[in-house]
Order: structure tokens, then sequence, then C-alpha cells
């Protein structure tokens, strides 16, 4: 029973999200950046493929960021400013299906519009090569990581914004991810400085905000490199882990509101 | 066991944003509905009805106190199985329409595929909204909305049915549609718990009210009892001397109405004797005498009179 009920929150959540026309613009643009990759790619004759890819991947990465914190801040907030929330919650459901539910769905949201900017990578892809190479299917593993990262976006904005308002679940959300992305630097930074102070708080942001630079690999894979096993492994799980803990602490938050 | 116990339920509001100071929405309420009964709860503007309402639903937690429905503490989920509840000014997903929401919200119920959509095509038509249920709900009026908010309190047949001002927002048809929804409701033996402020609505429907006032209850009854309580007789007099009145004004509640020719005086029931032994002495001629039985609106100014002169009227916040 439970779970199905959490279902029907995760279906709800993916169909309010395919009735944003905001969306559709936002994939729109996506494929229109990813085939203009391959006029870039005329114009360098010998670097098409890797242009390609780059381009393609980062699009993807970018457009699917943009749509996880656009929706992603909404998710909660929207409902309790709209008081959709009073009906829902006096139905017997608890407070957690209800994040868990929207977490979910939003997770499910990108993977269905990811899918769908991937195939616009596939094909463009097709149309330069004629032909797949053994070596492509770590394309395959770039945009799985792209969706890891999307899925630590979608809690970050999931925790916030059982506090915040949309803006600055936004801006959070977002310096989480610039600085998240800087995590290796700042920590390099942190080891070279003397000031102890700086020292404590670049360890801190380090360990605090999740290691987005790990799931980057588009350049990587962009040159046709391969990624390890282990590599894959170990960002699912890191990616896992995050996800569970941010959702717990939304649940945690969640659950104590007054929703007034 | 009761429908809803409520015991010592407080609610603190924090104002101001710097500096928190708690503000009481609702002080130590305590009251019981029995199963079956129609039960209205009344008050002014911010006296804590939606409070009382969100507290009972566990959408807001209490400051202090309890409050079980059928025997549960209120929040649990088990609960809503049995209980329905319409906010006040409901709002819901702009981009379902009213069948597209009542088959999201059936299916937190156990129940079979057909069940539900039965239930749903049920409750759409008793709220009247069957031709609209294909229209998206942004595209819909304040008083249309009141209905869909109806009809989702009611989708799973719950045994108590919690409204926030069912009536708000609705045509005199949609009032009276209400109005035999929750006697039917009641037929049905289920406990119906509703707020409002028309109070001819509370008169007509309600076996039970209770009336709160900034946040606090001060009065609940059966209202005819209530309203015989503050029973009075209405005598109509041939126009009496200037001296006369004057004796007969100590006897009166209000102060007489002279136009016409007549004399309209209001007598409480305790002075009625006194008043007539006066009238023969002096020769008064009595034209009719009547019992005025108060009416509601009468009742709840009185009442709420009545409790604000309890104590000093503290500025509001
Ligand atoms: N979120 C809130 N924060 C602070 N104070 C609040 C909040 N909600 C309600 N109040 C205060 O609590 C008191 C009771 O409000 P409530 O909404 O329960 O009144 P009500 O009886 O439903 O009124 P109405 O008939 O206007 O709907 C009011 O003084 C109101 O200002
Ligand atoms: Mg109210």
């Amino acid at each position: 029973m439970r779970s199905r009920q959490t279902l029907a929150i995760v279906l709800n959540t993916f169909r309010e999200a395919v009735r944003d026309r905001v969306l559709y613009n936002l994939i729109a643009f996506a494929l229109i950046l990813i085939a203009s990759a391959l006029l870039f790619g005329q114009i360098s004759i010998g670097i098409q493929k890797t242009i390609l890819l780059n381009v393609g991947l980062s699009a993807i990465s970018i457009f699917g960021l943009l749509i996880a914190i656009f929706l992603g801040i909404g998710l909660v907030y929207k409902e309790m400013d709209k008081r959709s929330l009073y009906a829902l919650l006096s139905k017997p459901i608890r407070r957690r299906q209800f994040i868990i539910g929207k977490f979910l769905g939003l997770n499910f949201t990108l993977l269905v519009n990811t899918a769908l900017m991937s195939v616009g990578l596939w094909a463009a892809l097709y149309y330069l090569m004629r032909r797949f190479e053994p070596q492509d299917l770590s394309v395959w593993v770039a945009i799985y990581f792209i969706l890891l990262e999307l899925s630590l976006v979608t809690a970050l904005c999931l925790f916030f914004s059982c506090f915040a308002t949309p803006v600055l679940s936004a801006v959070f959300t977002f310096m989480a991810y610039v600085i998240g992305n800087f995590a290796a630097d700042i920590r390099a930074f942190g080891e070279l400085t003397e000031n102890n102070l700086l020292k404590g708080l670049t360890t801190v942001l380090y360990y605090l905000l999740p290691n987005f630079s790990d799931f980057n690999v588009s350049a990587w894979v962009s040159h046709g490199k391969p990624v390890a096993a282990e590599v894959v492994l170990l960002n699912t799980l890191y990616a896992l882990c995050y996800d569970a803990i941010l959702v717990a602490a939304a649940v945690w938050i969640f659950s104590r509101k007054d929703l007034k | 066991m009761a429908a809803i116990e409520i015991s010592g339920l407080s609610k603190d509001y924090s104002l101001g944003f710097w500096r928190k100071r708690p503000f009481r929405a609702l002080d130590r309420l305590s009251l019981k509905v029995e199963r079956g009964e129609v039960f209205g709860f009344l008050g002014p503007n911010g006296a804590g009805k939606t409070t009382t309402l969100k507290l009972l639903t566990g959408l807001i937690f209490p400051t202090e106190g309890t409050a079980t429905i059928l025997g549960h503490p209120v929040g649990e989920p088990e609960t809503f199985l049995r209980v329905g509840y319409l906010p006040e000014n409901p709002y819901f997903y702009d981009y379902l329409t009213p069948q597209e929401l009542l088959d999201y919200f059936a299916q937190f119920f156990p129940l079979s595929a057909e069940e539900r959509q039965r239930r749903r095509d049920a409750v759409l038509d008793q709220v009247g909204l069957a031709e609209f249920r294909h229209r998206p709900l942004r595209k819909f009026s304040k008083g249309m909305l009141q209905r869909v908010g109806i009809a989702q309190a009611i989708l799973h047949e719950p045994e108590i049915v919690l409204l926030d001002e069912p009536m708000s927002g609705l045509d005199p048809v949609g009032r009276h549609e209400v109005r035999e929804l929750i006697l039917q409701l009641k037929a049905a033996g289920k406990t119906v718990f509703f707020s409002t402020h028309i109070l001819s609505d509370a008169e007509a429907l309600c076996d039970r009210v209770a009336i709160l006032n900034r946040g606090k209850l001060v009065g609940v009854g059966q209202l005819s009892e209530s309203l015989q309580r503050q029973a009075a007789c209405e005598a109509v007099l041939e126009c009496a001397s200037p001296e006369a009145l004057s004796r007969l004004q100590p006897l009166a509640a209000k102060p007489p109405l002279v136009s016409g020719g007549q004399c309209r005086i209001e007598i409480p029931e305790k002075n009625i004797p006194q008043f007539l032994a006066l009238c023969q002495s002096d020769g008064l001629r009595l034209i009719s005498l009547n019992p005025v039985r108060l009416s509601l609106e009468d009742y709840f100014v009185e009442v709420l009179r009545g409790s604000d002169s309890e104590r000093p009227a503290s500025p509001s916040p």
C-alpha cells in the first residue's frame, strides 16, 4: 500500500513536470546546441567527434542542471505556498512519502529528459560518423554520471526548499554546485595556505559539499578514453549515500514543520 | 467513543521577524463531538477556527494539549482512512482536471480500481461538477474549487467530515446543495464538524454548536437550548404616559421603542409577572405579548460581547 501511494506521488510529480512548457523549451535548446556542435565540427576538421561529444555532454549536463534546479526549488515550496498540500496531507499518507515521492518523481523526469537529449546526441554522432565504435560505450557512462550528478542537485534543492524560499534555494543549490565542482581545487588551496581558519574552512567545504567534479568525465570520454569500473562503482555509491542523507534531512525538517 | 475529543488544545504562533513573540491563536480548547452529530464551529474572523481544524488534521502541531479522532491521536495517517477534510479556500494543482485530481487522491486509499472510479464519478455528480470533469483546475472559479474541495473530502466515504467554511464562495444554489449534502451525511450516520460564519446555516443544520472568540471557547450547546435560555417577551402597549414608561423601563431589556401610537418593549421572562402587575395597576392597555426567540445573530453578538468584556480588551497584535 505504502509503495503504491508513493508511486502515485512520483507519477504526479512527473505529470506536473511534463505539463510545464518551460521543460520543452529547455530540451529544445539543448537539442539545438547539440545540432550546432555539428556545425562547429565542420570548421575544425579532424576533431569533429571530440567537439561534438564535449559540447553534447555539456549541453545535457547544463540543461539537466537548469531543469533540476528550476523544478526542484518548487517541488515542496509550491505546494506549501499554494496550500495544495492541505488536501494531500489529509490523506492516509506520511509526510516522508511526500518528500520521497517528490524526489523520485523529479529524478524520473530528469531520466526521461536526459534520455531524450541523449537520443539527440547519439543521432548527431551517427550523422557525423555513420557508425558507432566500441569506445563510444563510455559516452553512456558519462551520461550515467550526469544523472547521478542531477540526483544530487535534486536532493540539494529538495533539502533547501524545505526551509528556504525558491530564490534562496536556487542560489544555495547553485552555489553548492559551483563550489562542489571546484572541490578538489579548494582542498588543494587549503593545503597550501598558512591560515588555519582558511584551512579549516576549505576542509569543511570539501567534505560537506558534494564532490561534483568526480562526476564530470565529459572531456575524458570525448577523447575516446574509457572510464574504470571502480570509478563507476564509487561514484554510484557516493551519490546514493549523499542523496540518502539529504533526503533524510529533508524528511526530518519537513515532518516537523507547521504548515501554516 | 467520541468522534472528536479535544482537550486543553492550545496553539501559539510566533509573530515578528526579529524579536519573535508568541501569539496565542487557540487557548486551551476542550470539546467533545459525539458520533453522528452535526457540529457547528462558530466564531468571528480570527477566532481560531481554521487553526483548530488544522490541528485536528495534523497540518500544524499543538503547543499544548491533545486531540483524538475516533480514539486515535490526530495526524496518524490511518486516521485519514476515516476522516475527510475540506481546507479553507481550497486550492489544487493547476495542471490537473477534477477527474485526474480525484483519481490521484483515490489512489491513497485501499480501494480497487473499479471502486475508485465509482466513487470519483459519484462525488463529481454530488458536487455538480460532472460536466466540468475534464476542464483544467486552473480555469476554475472560486466556487467551483470549493466544490472540488468538498468532492475530495467525501471521496472515500469518511465517517467524520471536517469542513472549514463549506459554504464560502458558493452561490445560493451551491449553498443549498451543500446544506443538503450535510443533511445526507447526517442521515447516513456520519459526523460532520464544520466552521462557519453563516449563522442561518448553523441554525438549520447543527445539533450543537461551539462558539469561539479570540481563541477561547465561549459557549457550547444545543442551539435551541442556548436560544431559549435567552428568551424574552415582546410586549406591545397602547402608548403610555412618559411617567408610566419610566416605571416600566427598569423591567425592560432594552429601551422601549415608541412609534405610531404604540410602544414596543422587550421584557425578559423573569420580569413578566412584575410587568403584568404594573400594567394593571397603571391601567395600561396591553395589545399583545409574544415570546421572542432570540435570533442566532443576536445570541452570537451577545455571547461575544460577554466574552470580550470578561477581560480587559487586549490590544490585538
Ligand atoms: N500562520 C500564522 N502566523 C501567525 N498568526 C496566525 C497564522 N495563522 C493564523 N494566525 C492568527 O491566529 C488567529 C486565528 O486564526 P484562524 O485562521 O484560526 O481564524 P479563523 O477563526 O479561521 O478566522 P476566519 O473566520 O477569518 O477564517 C488569528 O488571529 C490569526 O491572525
Ligand atoms: Mg478560518
